[in-house]
């Protein structure tokens, strides 16, 4: 495949950066995207110049390390990750727009490298389970129908890429959040501290200048793991029933 | 009360006046459209000048007329205010964007739609509202008791095309608004549950479709029995 690329290219956070086009040749259509993008640095670098700096690690598309808004939309027009993408899901001849996902929140470190630390932040307020640690527990002392099992290990399989914030037009992160707190809220273990966790988790998200919910569904839409809007629901519950009922007035 | 402002003030806090308040106005068109249905009955307006001093005089009423201004003006307010704080979460688009592949249109334009519907509003207030209320207004007597004639101000103004083509124009915006809007302020109260989110959907699709195309219709069939 022959194609053309418009990249963005940025020096650093503060440069103003641009676009950048690319000739690339001899593509195959089984390659991945980050393979392709791979022959282009390789070119790059043959030629002396900066190769172009994306995110990306186990191109397993378990981890949200990669990133990419492609053609208008993240990780591309596949409802996968950018490393699953693949080539054969563009036309030869084709011209790809990749730029870096755009959020104030979400600052560029470099060409389509972006800063996503504003959610390790947002988990660090309360997304976890402060439980001493001690002795392995029985595995059936706490029961959990299988249907609540299944509900909260749905909100977990959130693999924390940003994809949702990309996507939404208000570049919210409430897709994230609520998978967050619905994975906990969900659990008995959870459970505990879900008020606490909800007002402290929305607070760290505002704090960091993420936008608010339109309900327009573009984040579940694009989302790679699938995480569904019911949990934007659920976190409003979480929200609203724990700034009514917690002991700080 | 730090705790009710802390609240009303995050993005959620904002995004639950704007359900609460959509949901009030969602109410107010019922009643509206059942007081303005009269004006087509066959009665040269009897019921409806009657209906409307009833609704003029009655305080509860009054109470809930100026709420309802109050909540229009907090529902245009807040959708600046979050439209803004929005704007600010990505002060750099992108080039490229394919968002009909992962949104509905009405969804990522509601404050145009909003902002039309505002226009809408004003103009309807001044032609109409204000008359009433301000205006030199005919009279009319139904058995001894004299009325304002609002009636005949309607009708009036609805004799004019561009007028009649102004009002459903301002429906079909005021019909996307609420297929987004409807279901959209349910999903904003965490009201989302396999059970009963499609019923929600559904029945904000056919309010959205019907109850616009209801008021639409008066000026229509004004417009063809006068002319």
């Amino acid at each position: 495949m022959n194609l053309t690329l418009k990249v963005w290219r940025q020096k650093n956070t503060s440069d103003k950066g641009a676009f950048k086009t690319y000739k690339i040749s001899g593509i195959s259509a089984d390659m991945s995207f980050l393979e392709m993008l791979d022959v282009l640095n390789e070119d790059l670098s043959g030629k002396g110049e900066d190769p172009v700096h994306f995110d990306h690690d186990c191109r397993e598309g378990i981890c949200g390390m990669c990133s990419l808004y492609i053609n208008g939309q993240p990780h591309g027009p596949q409802q996968t990750t950018t490393c699953q993408l693949h080539m054969r899901s563009f036309k030869d001849g084709e011209t790809i727009t990749i730029e870096p996902w755009r959020a104030s929140a979400f600052p560029i470190v470099k060409d389509l490298v972006v800063d996503r630390s504003a959610f390790d932040r947002i988990i660090q307020s309360g997304g976890y389970v402060s439980v001493n640690t001690g002795g392995v527990p029985d595995a059936n002392e706490i029961p959990i129908p299988k249907v609540i099992a299944d509900e909260s290990f749905d909100s977990a399989t959130c693999i924390g890429c940003g994809a949702c914030v990309a996507a939404c037009k208000n570049a919210s992160a409430m897709l994230f959040v609520s998978a967050k707190i619905s994975q906990l809220a969900l659990l008995p273990q959870g459970k505990v501290e879900k008020r606490g966790r909800a007002e402290k988790m929305v607070a760290q998200m505002d704090a960091e200048g993420f936008g608010a919910c339109t309900n327009t569904g573009a984040c579940s839409a694009e989302c790679p793991k699938e995480i569904k809007q019911s949990n934007i629901a659920r976190m409003n519950r979480e929200y609203f029933s724990a700034s009514v009922s917690t002991e700080e007035v | 009360m730090s705790w009710v402002s802390k609240t009303l003030n995050s993005t959620l806090g904002k995004k639950l006046l704007m359900a609460l308040t959509g949901l009030f106005l969602i109410l107010f068109l019922v009643v509206h459209l059942a007081g303005n249905l009269q004006l087509l009955l066959p009665d040269d307006g009897k019921a409806f000048n009657i209906y409307a001093e009833t609704m003029a005089s009655n305080p509860l009423i009054r109470v809930v007329g100026i709420l309802n201004f109050g909540f229009i003006a907090l529902h245009a307010i807040y959708s600046a205010i979050l439209t803004r704080h929005n704007k600010k979460s990505r002060p750099v688009g992108y080039a490229v964007t394919n968002a009909s592949a992962n949104s509905g249109w009405s969804s990522r334009n509601m404050g145009i739609l909003g902002t039309l519907i505002l226009i809408f509003i004003l103009v309807h207030l001044r032609g109409f509202w204000y008359e009433f209320k301000f205006g030199e207004i005919p009279y009319v007597t139904y058995d001894g008791v004299t009325y304002k004639d609002g009636y005949t101000i309607v009708a009036a103004a609805f004799e004019n095309i561009l007028y009649v083509i102004f009002y459903v124009v301002s429906m079909g915006v005021l019909a996307f608004h609420l297929s987004h809007g409807f279901a959209s302020a349910f999903q904003t109260l965490g009201i989302n549950h396999s059970k009963y989110t499609p019923f929600i959907k559904k029945l904000g699709l056919g309010f959205a479709i019907i109850v616009p195309a209801l008021f639409a219709l008066i000026p229509i069939i004004m417009f063809l029995q006068n002319n």
